[in-house]
């Protein structure tokens, strides 16, 4: 069960901010989703090691090689805002 | 308020280092973003566009690893990356791909040397991850905004986090300097701290002397100089103290250090501390590095400070403080070892170059790589002193004059006329003068007075301007007295 301080907590960290009736609605959808994947937990996993990739894949590397980047104006392009050749943002101090 | 208990500081640093690629760390785009136009060496992978692949670059992967077998890390044979998740404009995809659990390199260590005292200092582990975009905050005309070049996005960056073995400012300093020589005598980065390519966060806690409980720690940010790290751990060590002194608790935080007020000041507390939410990332398969793999690594490592040290006291006969001087920088010992291939008297150079060279460099407040003088020219100087054409006082003027203009040491003396007067006549005339202006002085060595004969050589070395060879003239001037 998710509670209403786990969404208040998962939206502050995701930036969101959700009015009273979404954080209401999300709480139950994401309740019912978490509960759904319990029924993972069934499966009998005892055998099987742990893993974090299920791609039988390892040690995909490319060289150390500098291609063409993107003109300026097509990094800008999807921008909420630009300055100059800057994305531009509300103001951050560090 | 006078501090009244003994701390003993509990320092660790956490140094963050650039690996010098041509391109990103999961992307093509070149990673040589100083100087660059903004936002020209981005592409849709460092974007984090929808559907897109990154892909490890090898030589950063390898990179790593050396600088893990450098720092006598542990690599285990599995590894992987993971997203570490947060809200802040200098990463525009929300995450930063980084290792979490299984990093490359685990439970290293390195030896400092400060105020004569060697320590070890472990390394809790080396990973890999990337850079973030840099930030540039514009307030004019009451408008307040931030922008982001994203050309830094995504350069290899190596978090290298030390064991809290540290006890003393200067000690922390000397770590941080010997992490910066060994990455710079791996060329795995320039270590270039003014321009960014090696950041470094401190944690300093204090307790009772004698005691072994951890205090709370401090984290201050952001420190971009081997001097800031120890000015900002002085003060911090002196405000705690005061603190616990007064009863008051220390707050688990983050301070930053004003490099101009000289104080570390409260940026945010660590109860609103971030939650990461790290895990797997998805994109990048896992790197499994074989025994094989790492033999071939360690076969590329060059001598590395340590090695070198010890080969100086070897191979040249020095003390080991002088081994620790003339291995400080890369560009320091490439000096010393040039100069005695070509003069080959390893204390000699190793004295000019401690004492002489050091203390112009220190005044000058510059890097010996810097200077137009190379070795050959301290080898010519040598020379001259040894042919007796310059006495080694105007031969430290010369090295002064030499250091900066890049001239040689042969026509600078020839220019400003500091040939070593060797010409027996001339002195023999200037001898004869100089008893002759003070009887005084004849007489009183006769009388058996030995500081006589000081006072007529100091008469005589005035009259020459300093150029005559003292030797030369202590032995004309015994002569004209004996016979007087
Ligand atoms: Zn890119």
């Amino acid at each position: 069960m998710i509670s209403r301080e786990d969404v208040d907590h998962a939206a502050m960290l995701a930036r969101l901010g959700l009015t009273e009736a979404e954080k209401q609605l999300l709480q139950t959808q994401l309740s019912s989703i978490l509960e759904y994947m319990q029924a993972l937990s069934q499966v009998d996993t005892s055998g099987i090691p742990p893993t974090a990739q299920v791609i039988p894949l390892r040690n995909v590397f490319r060289a150390d090689e500098p291609a063409t980047s993107l003109s300026v104006e097509d990094v800008l392009s999807n921008a909420p805002d630009r300055e100059d050749d800057f994305f531009r943002f509300p103001p951050v101090f560090e | 308020m006078a501090v009244t208990t003994t701390y003993e500081p509990v320092i660790g640093l956490e140094t963050h280092v650039q690996l010098m690629t041509q391109s990103k760390m999961f992307c093509s785009c070149s990673a040589a973003y100083a100087g660059a136009e903004p936002n020209t060496h981005v592409c849709p992978v460092c974007l984090a566009m929808p559907g897109v692949l990154p892909v490890m670059n090898r030589l950063a992967v390898e990179y790593a690893f050396m600088t893990g077998l450098a720092l006598n890390c542990q690599i285990p044979e599995a590894s992987k990356f993971d997203r570490k998740n947060y809200a802040y404009p200098d990463l525009l995809k929300g995450y930063q791909i980084s290792q979490f659990d299984l990093p490359f390199n685990i439970n290293g260590w390195i030896t400092v040397e400060a105020e004569g005292v060697t320590t070890r200092v472990g390394i809790t582990r080396a990973h890999l991850e990337e850079d973030t975009a840099k930030l540039i905050h514009r307030h004019d005309n009451g408008d307040s905004r931030s922008l982001i070049d994203m050309n830094r996005s995504g350069v290899p960056l190596l978090e290298i986090v030390s064991e809290p073995d540290l006890r003393s400012p200067a000690e922390a300093r000397a770590y941080l300097q010997k992490i910066r020589l060994i990455v710079r005598t791996l060329g795995v980065s320039t270590g270039n701290m003014e321009e960014g390519a090696m950041r470094c966060d401190v944690n300093v806690s204090l307790r009772p002397v004698g005691t072994e409980k951890f205090g709370t720690k401090v984290e201050i940010k952001n420190l971009n100089s081997a001097r800031s790290v120890l000015r900002a751990l002085e003060y911090e060590i002196e405000r705690q103290a005061r603190a616990l002194d007064s009863g008051e608790l220390i707050s688990q935080e983050t301070r930053g250090w004003d490099e101009d007020k000289s104080v570390t000041f409260s940026q945010r507390s660590k109860e609103e501390a971030h939650d990461y939410r790290f895990f797997p990332e998805p994109d990048l398969p896992p790197v499994f590095i074989s025994a094989e793999w790492v033999e071939e690594l360690r076969a590329r490592l060059p001598e590395l400070p340590d090695q070198r040290r010890e080969r100086y006291v070897q191979e040249f006969q020095l003390s080991p403080y002088d081994a620790v001087q003339l291995t400080s920088s890369v560009e320091v010992s490439h000096f010393f070892e040039e100069t005695v291939r070509l003069y080959p008297n390893p204390k000699t150079v190793a004295n000019w170059i401690e004492g002489d060279l050091f203390r112009i460099l220190r005044e000058r407040d510059t890097e010996i790589d810097t200077l137009p003088m190379g070795p050959p020219q301290l080898v010519e100087l040598l020379q001259l002193i040894d042919r007796g054409t310059i006495s080694h006082g105007t031969a430290k003027e010369v090295l002064e004059d030499a250091a900066f203009s890049g001239k040689s040491p042969a026509s600078i003396v020839k220019e400003k006329g500091l040939t070593q007067i060797s010409d027996t006549e001339e002195l023999n005339r200037a001898a004869a003068a100089a008893i002759a202006a003070n009887p005084q002085a004849l007489a009183d060595y006769k009388a058996g007075k030995k500081q006589a004969m000081g006072f007529l050589t100091g008469q005589v070395m005035r009259a020459t301007g300093g150029k005559a060879n003292p030797a030369l003239v202590n032995e004309i001037l015994r002569a004209h007295l004996d016979k007087a």
